[in-house]
């Protein structure tokens, strides 16, 4: 016998924490935290209610089991996104414009600047600026010529 | 309080607090560490809730594959390991991210609890050979396509990899 208000309760603050994480989050890798928890919310009510109801079919469980290999899926596509879009923008917080889509030269900067590359990994000071100060607007020409 | 409700208690408010502190802290690093922690507590769940399978499914793939896969990101994209501020937005936006989450969270809870009731049930998971038959039987052809599923995600992470990769290597060349 157990309460069933407790794992609804449950359901509801690993949603709404997945919700603030995605709402309030600018890293790309971490607003895809926030829809790990959501898809670990859902999970949770599906296998609750598996458990609960009388379920002949094991439909709870069963439709656990493919939301967590979608999960899986989805997290493998968007890692893929996430680090495409870091070699391309040189940074991947989700409130920047994209480099080709503003100014091709004091936008990209300010992100770098401001992650914490100087103060944070001292071990490499001109890499990353090396690698975005001067390539990128050569490669803001090179996608504008290749998409014309 | 029976003991099934304590033992969901327990492994409950960790998985709660571990899942609050995973989006609010301002360690880049920490907040995939943090998810393990609730990953990890959500599977206790599953096992009080009697879905053993389930729960050990999540320690497999939650646990030891996608927060890799987070980790990975995170290194890969040059994460900071301190505390840093960069990864939150401004304090209005995350106000606001507190209303949504506090109406997402009561709206769930509102409904939930008023549709089923604070009522207390019989916890019955069934046998792993039960799931394994429906699995197998009554749910395989979804089960195939989700195979499939994984194979042209593989394919398509693949290919996102190679295309975003072609303009830098005309730059640098």
């Amino acid at each position: 016998m157990m309460h069933l208000g407790l794992p609804i309760v449950l359901v509801a603050v690993l949603a709404g924490a997945g919700v603030y994480g995605v709402v309030a989050r600018r890293n790309a890798v971490l607003v895809l935290i926030g829809v790990e928890l959501i898809l670990s919310a859902a999970n949770l009510l599906l296998v609750t209610m598996g458990s609960v109801l009388p379920d002949p079919m094991r439909a709870g469980q069963v439709l656990a089991l493919f939301v967590i290999t979608i999960a899986a899926a989805e997290v493998g596509v968007a890692l893929a996104v996430v680090l495409a879009m870091f070699r391309m923008r040189g940074h991947i917080d989700l409130t920047q414009p994209a480099s080709d889509e503003a100014h091709p030269l004091d936008a990209p900067p300010p992100p770098r600047g401001q992650a914490g590359d100087g103060p944070h990994s001292p071990h490499d000071p001109q890499h990353p600026g090396d690698l975005d100060e001067t390539h990128a607007p050569v490669r803001d020409a090179v996608t504008r010529e290749s998409r014309s | 309080m029976t003991t099934l409700d304590v033992l969901f208690t327990a492994v409950g408010v960790i998985a709660a607090a571990s899942a609050v502190l995973s989006v609010t802290t301002r360690h880049v690093v920490h907040a995939a560490l943090w998810l393990v922690v609730t990953l990890g507590t959500l599977a206790g769940c599953y096992l009080v809730l009697g879905a053993e399978l389930i729960a050990l499914v999540q320690v497999l793939i939650y646990v030891g594959a996608v927060v890799v896969l987070v980790l990975f990101a995170l290194m890969l994209t040059r994460a900071p390991v301190g505390p840093s501020a960069e990864h939150d937005t401004g304090p209005v936006q995350r106000v606001a991210a507190a209303v949504v989450a506090a109406g997402t969270t009561a709206l769930l809870a509102g409904v939930l609890l008023a549709a089923l009731g604070g009522r207390t049930v019989q916890i019955h998971g069934g046998s792993t050979t039960e799931l394994a038959t429906q699995l197998f039987g009554r749910w395989v052809w979804p089960f195939e396509l989700l195979s499939v599923l994984l194979l042209v995600s593989l394919v398509a992470a693949l290919a996102i990899s190679r295309l975003r990769a072609d303009p830098d290597s005309e730059v640098r060349s």
